[in-house]
């Protein structure tokens, strides 16, 4: 957990101050709702169908049981008593009331959190890999410099203001678990053969309506001038970025409007005047911010564990959860644990503040007091001695948190949509349990293995659903609620060799009810062709193609060709 | 009129302000007085206008999709150049400013006129703004305050040139 210093700390009670008088001054009326609106997004309040939604920063993911047991305080003293946790790594709120925010900022700022810019056109919540800093394939902590970001984009005096929001990722091992690719920017890090540290800088992905896969603006960018260049893109961005267009403002399209490499000209124009300037980092700097985060004191303790071994033999649900939901762990005799929220019948990623406060107890015996969120929307307890894994399970099972299901076809990342969203064109939630409920054999679930199903309800892509490996997304047709369905997308490199890929739409949409019927067809497809179980969905579909699941679905061209016609005549 | 607030306090505007007219042409430029001309003004009449500015009544204003590059070598021989903000939400004037003093080395006023806001003059004077021409409905008097919003600041900006983690590490040495 990073602590803040006394500075930090200051410049979070000086927002809920600055907040507590804009509010005081819109609600006497001498702000219009159009200024305000501007202000208040910066501090994570929408207003929503409901009431207004208020997204707060959980910045990289990481929660310590003091703020968990905040946030269920908060949610049940000024919320209906749940709260949801976001793709982004946020929490949100569904039923705050606007007179009462300021309060609810000052209650965070006591645990050192706050929602500064989680919404509105500015620099957003930084995301990174839930398993930073256990992770076995790890290359750096990117917490640390996660927070290095944090704090040079916390209140940027000239990017307050930019022409669309911005949401950066941090990746700090092999393995890509933090999108990377579809961010503004994200960045890769990396080790040159000196062991020095830089980062592969991509910039331009992004979902949304016009989604787009990020381009290597940098293969490697040397630690020390890591704020000098994002200032550099930033600025070109500010600058030059479209205004005119809500829906063309995102740095992707400035990328494309100007062409990668002339992009990266002018980027490296603006970083000429920059480069070796005051904001280059030193070696001090990054120690301080390492030194300021506590480390879980860890016990030697061997590599396995004669119980756990005995348990996972004896015990079949036990072992299948282990499979499933228990990760490695730098540390010999730890492992990193998810707990699953997308338990059939549950919005997934919501949380109640009777659970928040049972996961804080459990992640103060189990695992040091702290706790990540995940962008798959579930919890990660990174640091479980093997040991303790078996009791471990009892009592997330007890919550209703142990479903085996991290990474299989349940585990679907999926928005509010439009039970809670009012920019939805379909409810994304009844989908993700009817499709849940469809799969509910776990034997089936564990022989389909790995694979991401995500949903949005609608092209804003808050589910991501255009890098699941199956994604859904609500479209309106005349007022009603309609799915439309992709296959190939991936998130980014999460095994090697398959990088970040976006979806391709298979064909006409479906009604709700027929859309578990399809998904199923799609993984009967894709059992009948799969080489061996180690060869994923994905893979599938980048080996043979989409033209066999879109066969699947609709018949081939001539049973297709055939249908339009008895369409066209029965019209 | 607008209400000026300069170097943090509330003060009569001696200048003018001349914008285009309806069709886009360009003002004409009377002979007396301080005037703010639009860019595209100073470029076209350029060589006419220099001893003007020699005598400190001429200034210059930028549109938000124009630059500091336009007035290249000129920057510092004006007295005032001005930031137009289309609409408070946006963001180019800040770079602008940024720019104006950190790599053009202008020292004169740099006012920030438009949509500008009591809620936006932090960050503004912190780019480098030290005048705001305040947009009309605006409550000068609460607007001084606003200038105290934060106590710090982690990057590196006009009235902050080194970044807090340098003065930290500096503060722990000595
Ligand atoms: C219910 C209130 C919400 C509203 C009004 C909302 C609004 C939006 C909008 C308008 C966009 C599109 C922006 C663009 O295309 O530039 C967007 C994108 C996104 N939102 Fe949300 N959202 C909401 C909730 C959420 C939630 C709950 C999550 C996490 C589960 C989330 C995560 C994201 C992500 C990951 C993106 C895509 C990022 C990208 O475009 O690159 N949002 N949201
Ligand atoms: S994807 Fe659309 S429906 Fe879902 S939360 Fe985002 S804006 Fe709302």
């Amino acid at each position: 957990m990073y602590l803040y210093d006394e500075i930090d700390q200051k410049l979070v009670d000086e927002r809920v101050v600055q907040f507590r008088d804009q509010t005081r001054r819109f609600l006497a009326g001498k702000l219009s709702d159009d200024e305000f609106r501007a202000l208040r997004l910066r501090n994570g309040l929408y207003i929503q169908r409901y009431a207004p939604m208020l997204r707060i920063a959980i910045p990289y993911g990481l929660l310590s049981t003091k703020q968990l047991r905040r946030l269920a305080y908060i949610a049940r003293k000024y919320d209906r008593g749940y709260g949801h946790f976001s793709t982004r790594q946020n929490l949100q709120l569904n039923w705050p009331k606007l007179p009462q925010a300021p309060d609810i900022l000052a209650e965070l700022a006591t645990v050192q959190m706050h929602a500064i810019q989680t919404s509105g056109n500015s620099f957003r919540n930084i995301t990174t890999d839930h398993f930073a800093g256990v992770a076995q394939d790890e290359i750096v902590d990117s917490f640390v410099w996660c927070e290095i970001i944090r704090q040079w984009s916390t209140f940027h005096p000239e990017f307050s203001y930019l022409p669309r929001k911005f949401k950066f990722a941090v990746n700090g091992a092999k393995s890509d678990r933090a999108a990377v690719a579809v961010h503004d920017i994200g960045l890769h890090a990396l080790r040159d053969e000196k062991g020095e540290v830089g980062f592969r800088v991509l910039v331009g992905g992004g979902l949304g309506r016009t989604p787009a896969i990020g381009f290597v603006i940098r293969e490697f960018l040397s630690w020390r001038h890591l704020l000098t260049y994002i200032e550099a893109i930033l600025r070109v961005y500010n600058r030059y970025g479209r205004r005119d267009n809500i829906n063309k403002a995102r740095i992707q399209i400035l990328v494309k409007e100007r062409g990668p490499e002339k992009f990266r000209e002018e980027v490296d124009a603006e970083w000429a005047h920059l480069k070796d300037g005051p904001a280059t980092l030193v070696p001090e700097e990054i120690v301080r911010i390492e030194s300021r985060f506590t480390r879980p004191s860890y016990l030697r303790l061997p590599a396995t564990d004669a119980g756990l071994e005995a348990a996972l033999a004896s015990e079949r649900a036990f072992a299948n959860w282990h499979k499933r939901n228990v990760h490695p762990h730098k540390k010999a005799g730890y492992s990193a644990v998810t707990l699953s929220l997308k338990k059939t019948g549950v919005p997934p990623g919501d949380v109640t503040v009777e659970q928040m406060e049972k996961i804080a107890d459990l992640a103060d015996r189990y695992s040091f007091g702290e706790l990540r969120v995940s962008h798959e929307q579930n919890l990660i307890f990174a640091d479980v001695q093997l040991s303790d894994l078996y009791s471990l399970w009892q009592e997330v099972r007890e919550l209703g948190f142990a479903t085996p299901n991290v990474g299989l076809l349940t585990n679907i990342i999926c928005c509010p949509g439009g039970d809670f969203c009012s920019l939805a064109n379909a409810k994304s939630i009844p989908v993700a349990e009817a499709i849940q409920q469809r799969f509910d054999d776990l034997d089936y679930l564990h022989d389909i293995g790995e694979i991401d199903l995500n949903i949005s309800g609608c092209m804003n892509a808050c589910g991501h659903h255009h890098v699941g490996h199956i994604g859904i997304l609500g479209v309106d047709k005349s007022g009603e609620e309609w799915y439309q369905i992709e296959v190939g997308g991936n998130q980014g490199e999460v095994r090697p060799g398959r990088g970040a890929s976006l979806g391709k739409i298979i064909g006409p949409s479906f009604a709700r009810a027929e859309v578990p019927d399809v998904i199923e067809k799609l993984i009967e497809c894709y059992l009948a062709r799969r080489d061996s179980d180690a060869e994923r969905f994905i893979d599938v579909v980048h080996r043979i193609g989409v033209e066999p699941f879109k066969e699947s679905v609709y018949g081939n061209a001539d049973q297709r060709a055939a249908h339009r016609r008895g369409q066209l005549a029965s019209a | 009129m607008a209400t000026l607030i300069k170097e943090r306090r509330i003060v009569a505007d001696s200048w003018h302000l001349l914008e285009r007219g309806p069709k886009g042409e360009l003002p004409e430029v009377p002979v007396r007085g301080e005037v703010i001309v639009p860019l595209a003004l100073w470029l076209a009449r350029r060589e006419e206008l220099l001893s003007r500015v020699g005598t400190g009544t001429l200034g210059v204003w930028l549109d938000a999709s124009e630059g500091p590059e336009a007035l290249a070598g000129d920057v510092q021989r004006f007295p005032l150049i001005a930031v137009n903000f289309p609409k408070f939400g946006d963001g180019r004037g800040y770079s602008i400013a940024r720019l104006l003093r950190e790599r053009y080395g202008f020292k004169g006023e740099l006012r920030a006129i438009g949509d500008v806001l009591h809620d936006h003059l932090f960050f503004m004077e912190q780019c480098g703004f030290d005048a705001f021409a305040l947009r009309e409905d605006q409550d000068a008097q609460e607007a001084l305050s606003v200038f105290g919003t934060f106590s710090e600041g982690y990057q590196t900006s006009v009235l902050r040139p080194v970044p807090l983690f340098r003065r930290r590490l500096g503060a722990s040495k000595s």
